[in-house]
This record gives structure tokens, sequence and C-alpha cells, in this order.
């Protein structure tokens, strides 16, 4: 085991997988950075700190600085996924989905299914997202659910180095479109790595912790702030199930199911605005799927319906935080 | 020259304010104080002024992420605009935008927009319902080498010369889109106006460090455009003295090249030294503009620092018009 940030396992994971599948090509906005400057190729090295090295190890044919142009940069990873390559687009910020959605939405989510299951798109679409750097509304929104529910992708979210490394490799050795989330306040979070080859599968939610009082279930950067209520909690005697889905496409419902069954209370976090999301979706697979285990109604942890602001204090009161979701569970265990 | 003597002092001022605006604003981003991302204007105000100095309050302009400038141009509240990057609740858009949502539609600036290629085609749309008025106002989309790659920009040009909407793209080429060279991301880099006259409009291009070829160049373009002929796109050349963002470290510049571009293509160097040796202006008159203006700054930030934080029980107010 080795001890890195989720940064450092995203750029190593490319430099393997890259090294091992010379199909692999990486496109995107100064992924490599400084091209056409008098600093030269790989002056920034990926505005991230995801791909620094790649250029000079992989060459301009695998890794592609792209203009500014995100219906491009999807398109492109779309027909060389078609074309037989494994292409790992980047967007800057899962944002500028909303630029490129076509080309995820109607293009790659389909091909499998409208051509009748005879192609295959083996692309990996990084988006960069989340709250938390006070970059307002236009560049902090956490897409996730509105892909998750696009039959076709699969929706990946790592919330630790080792994940990281794992759910990346695994994606970039599917044959599926994988929508592949790296939140932009958790790239220093620090954890053990697995030396080697190493592959998590998708949907095999991942138990943090188990406490059996109440079911937290969170991804991204909320299983990180999930924990931090929970240690409060068992100072208190509170003891949690966390779980980290890792995937919300496939979603292991199992170990949802599996852990209201035993604790009967459930809180969702979710770093999302609260309608049609992913809080509302397993909100739903409870209540239809479990709804005897049920002692108390479910506690959904979201932003409010509204954009995400600015201002420090209005984004705080925005996203979902540790004391609130403490306060959720000391709620949803009083009922 | 056709310019009168007010007319010299005020598009000074304000190329003026742009820039102690922005010199200030990086500073007081390394106090830590200003959340989020600033994207500096300054180096490309002769841009901003001399495009904006033409227009009324009815005309309309859309901004991109680095809009500070064409804020101040269009007429922005100053005091206004440093309080919502300060993210206060008295700024511009309540602190809830920051400094890439700025707008005030009260002066014509449809805002800030922090989605490079997102403004071209609401241009476009302004420039249609202005042509519906038929009162021969415009509409302005400020692009820059980067947004000139987006499809949007693409769409937009060909809607408003089959609309024969009287937009005009201002494409202010400032050599990098993020951190990357135009030499590398745009396959016209010498020519982004060809990009217009490929869609069938007139396009010009002009100096974009020099006010007064900008200024000259788009009353021509500005009397085509409102003499009912479509639209038409002129690219400034211009240069960005700043990174793309505040703390960006910049290793993409050559060495030396910012000191270069502060000494050979400052836009307010160069009108002081054009107005001089036409003996428009004296050196103290705007000397005395640049105090004023300095005044100017320190109040507002002063301001800005001391006005009061956005109640955070207002987060998820102003989603609608009407809640029913």
């Amino acid at each position: 085991m080795a001890i890195m940030t989720i940064r450092d396992a995203i750029l190593q994971t490319l430099h393997a997988e890259m090294e091992r599948d010379p199909n692999i090509m990486l496109l995107g906005e100064d992924v490599v950075g400084g091209n056409g400057t008098a600093g030269g190729p790989e002056a920034i090295g990926g505005i991230w700190g995801t791909s620094g090295g790649l250029y000079a190890k992989f060459g301009p044919d695998r890794v592609i600085d792209t203009p500014i142009s995100e219906s491009a940069i999807v398109g492109a990873a779309a027909g060389a996924a078609l074309a037989g390559k494994r292409p790992v687009a980047e967007l800057m910020f899962a944002d500028f989905v909303g630029v490129s959605l076509d080309q995820i939405w109607n293009q790659i989510a389909k091909f499998r299914y409208m051509f009748g299951g005879k192609t295959k798109c083996p692309a990996v679409i990084r988006l960069i997202y989340g709250a938390g750097m006070n970059t307002a509304a236009q560049h902090s929104q956490s897409v996730y659910a509105m892909l998750t529910a696009m039959p076709g992708l699969k929706v990946v979210l790592p919330a630790t180095p080792a994940d990281a490394k794992g759910l990346l490799t695994e994606a970039l050795r599917g044959d599926d479109p994988v929508m592949f989330f790296e939140h932009k306040a958790m790239y220093g979070v620090k954890g053990e790595v697995p030396e080697g080859d190493h592959r998590q599968r998708f949907g095999e939610a991942r138990m943090v912790r188990e406490g059996g009082d109440v079911t937290i279930v969170a991804c991204g950067r909320m299983v990180n702030f999930s924990e931090k209520a929970a240690d409060k909690l068992a100072a208190d005697g509170i003891g949690c199930d966390l779980i980290d889905l890792r995937t919300t496409s496939p979603l292991d419902e199992e170990a949802i199911l599996d852990s209201v069954e035993a604790t009967g209370r459930l809180v969702v976090v979710d770093e999302s605005p609260p309608r049609c999301s992913l809080a509302a979706d397993i909100c739903a697979l409870v209540a239809t799927k479990g709804f005897t285990s049920l002692k108390a109604p479910p506690e959904l942890i979201t932003g409010p319906h509204s954009p995400i602001p600015f201002a420090r204090e209005l984004e705080r009161a925005w996203v979902p935080s540790p004391q609130k979701i403490e306060a959720a569970v000391r709620r949803v265990l009083a009922r | 020259m056709q310019l009168s003597r007010d007319e010299l002092l005020g598009a000074y001022r304000r190329m003026a304010t742009i820039r102690q605006f922005e010199e200030r604003l990086h500073d007081e981003i390394k106090t830590g104080e200003i959340a989020g991302f600033t994207h500096l204007y300054a180096g490309q105000e002769a841009v901003a002024v001399g495009v904006c100095d033409h227009l009324s309050l009815d005309d309309m302009i859309v901004s991109t992420h680095r809009g500070h400038g064409h804020c101040i141009a269009k007429g922005c509240d100053v005091k206004g605009m440093m309080q919502e990057i300060f993210g206060k609740a008295g700024g511009l858009c309540k602190g809830r935008g920051g400094s890439m949502h700025i707008a005030d539609l009260s002066v014509g600036m449809l805002g800030a927009n922090g989605i490079v290629g997102g403004g071209a085609p609401q241009a476009v749309g302004a420039a249609l319902a202005a042509k519906l008025d038929g009162k021969g106002r415009v509409a302005i989309a400020f692009s820059g080498d980067g947004a000139c790659n987006q499809g949007t920009t693409f769409e937009a040009m060909n809607m408003a010369v089959v609309t024969k909407a009287p937009a005009i793209f201002v494409f202010e080429n400032n050599h990098y889109s993020e951190h990357t060279g135009d030499a590398y991301a745009v396959g016209t880099s010498k020519d982004i106006a060809s990009r217009a006259e490929a869609f069938g409009m007139r396009a010009w291009r002009a100096n974009g460090c020099d006010y007064f070829d900008t200024y000259e160049t788009m009353r021509e373009l500005l009397d085509y455009v409102r003499a009912g002929n479509g639209p038409a796109a002129i690219e400034l050349d211009t240069e960005r003295f700043y990174g793309h963002f505040e703390g960006d470290p910049q290793r993409y510049r050559g060495k030396g090249e910012v000191d270069r571009l502060r000494g050979e293509r400052d836009c307010l160097k160069a009108f002081r030294a054009r107005v001089g040796e036409a003996k428009l202006l004296d050196a103290a008159e705007l000397d005395a503009i640049d105090a004023e203006v300095a005044a100017l700054i320190d109040a507002s930030v002063t301001e800005a620092r001391a006005a009061p934080a956005p109640d955070p029980a207002t987060v998820a107010e102003d989603v609608y018009v009407d809640y029913y």
C-alpha cells in the first residue's frame, strides 16, 4: 500500500493504463497546457494536476490538447470509441456537460441500444464537479443525478484514493461509456492505495462503517462529510451504517436495503438540489422495496432548489454539511 | 481625430477605472478575502471602452468570464461590482453571482458568463429583439479567441446573418485560450475575423491595444449595422496582462513577456502619448483623473469590505419571479 492523494491516484492510473493499453487516448482543454505558447507543451500539465508527464511519455497523438469546444471534445471521444479506441475526455468543469450534452445523452448513451447491441462505446468522460470553492453557479454543480437518469451510462464517483485508482482502472478496461466524477475539493484527500493491478467492480458499494442505529447513504464528498458526522454521533453512542455508493449507475441496491433492514432508519446525503435527485431516487428505492423495514420517514439532506450561489455565506448555506447530516440523524432517530 | 475634449477625458477615465479596478483586485485577492475565480481584464481596456463608447444605455452587450472591463465600460456601478466580487449582499447581484456573473440590465449589460461561448447566441436574440423594436439598437457579443472555437459561436454567427440581426461579434484576441496559445488552438489564428466573413458578414480588424484605432473602426462598423445591413464582426488584437485566473502561475509565458507587453502594448500609455503629442490633453489632467479613479477604487474596496454579507436564509430566494 502506498499513501497518496486522489489527484496522484488518478494521474498514476492514467500513466499505468496508457502504458498497458496503446488504445487509450486523453483529450481535453489544457490537459497538456501551454501548447502554442512560449512556455511550450506541458507548461501546465493539466489544470487539476491529473495529466502531468503524459504528453512527454505518450506524445501528441494520444494526449491531445483541444480548443475550448466541449461538444467537439465529447463528440470526438464518442467517435474515437466507435472506431476502436479508448478515449478519456476531460471536462474541466462538470458544468460544461451542458455545452456537450447532446453528445453524451443522445449519442454516447444510446449507441449500443440503438444499434441493436452491435457496437460498444468505451469512452470515459472525466467530469470535475462539486461545490466548496466558491466557483458559483456555472462551475460548482454535481450533475451526476442527471447523468444517472440516462440509460446507457455508467456513473462513478470515487471518494477515496484507492477507489479513484480501482474505479478508473475498471472504467478503462470495461466496454461501456463511463461518466467519471472527480470532486474538485477532494483532489488533496490522502489515503492508502493498493499497489499493482487494482480494479474495483462497479455496483459494489463500500460499507465505510457499521453502527446499526441508522443508515447513511452518500457518494463523493458527501461520504467524507458523513464520516465527520458519524464520528460526532459515535461520541454520543449513536452508531451509523455509512454506505459509500461508489457508483450511482449501476446502483448497489442490496447494500442499501440490507442496511436499512437492520437499522430501520435512513438518511441520504446528496450534493444536489432535491428534485429528481439521487437522494429522491434512493428514497424511492427504499420506499418501494424496503418499506416494511422503515421505523421512521427517511431524511434527505440535499442543497435547496436553487442554483449554487457565489458568496461564502450563501454557498455554505447551500451545501450539505457534517452539522446538517448530524442533525438529520438525530431527527430520524427521534421519530 | 473627431473626439471632443470631454469625450477624450471620459474615455481615459473609463480605461483608467478598469485598469485600477483590476490591479487593485490583483492585490486584494492575495489577502484571501475574495473567494472563487477572478479573471482580470487589464491590458484589454481599449477594447471594452473603444466599443462601448459608441453605445447608449439602450444598446446591449453580453460579456464573458473576463467581464469586469465590459461592465465598467457599459456603465455598471463600480461600487456595486466591487461588493459583488467581495460576495456582499449589496453587490450588483446580491453576492449570488460573483466576479464571473455580473449583470445589470438597467445599463444594457446582459451578463458576464462562466461558460465560454455561452454569450454569442444570446446577443443574436437581443439583436432580434432590437430589430423587432425598430429603434436602431444593437447587441454586441464579446468573445475571446477561446470562444471563437465554440459551436455556439458558429451557430450564432450564421443565425445572425440569416436573420439580418443587428448583432456585432467582437472577437477580443488576447492570444490565450486559458493556458493555450491561439497559434495552437485557433485554426485561423492569424485571422479570426475571416471566420465571420465565411459566415457571410462583413468584418473589420483593428488594434485592440489602441483606443483610437478601436474607436474609429467601431464607428464605421456601427454605422454599417445601424443602417440595417445586418450583423458585423470585428477582431481586436489585444493583450492579457495577468493570468487566465488569479493564481495562475503562468508557466506558459515567455521570459519577460508580460513586462514587454506592459512596455509596448499598454493602451493607457499609448493613449497618453497620443493625446500628449497632439496637444489635446495635458498630463496633469490625466494625472488628476488617475487620482480621482484611485479614490473611487479605494472607497469601493473599503465599502465592500465593511458591507454586510448576504443572509444565509436567503439562499433559495430569487429562483423564480412567481412562486406558485
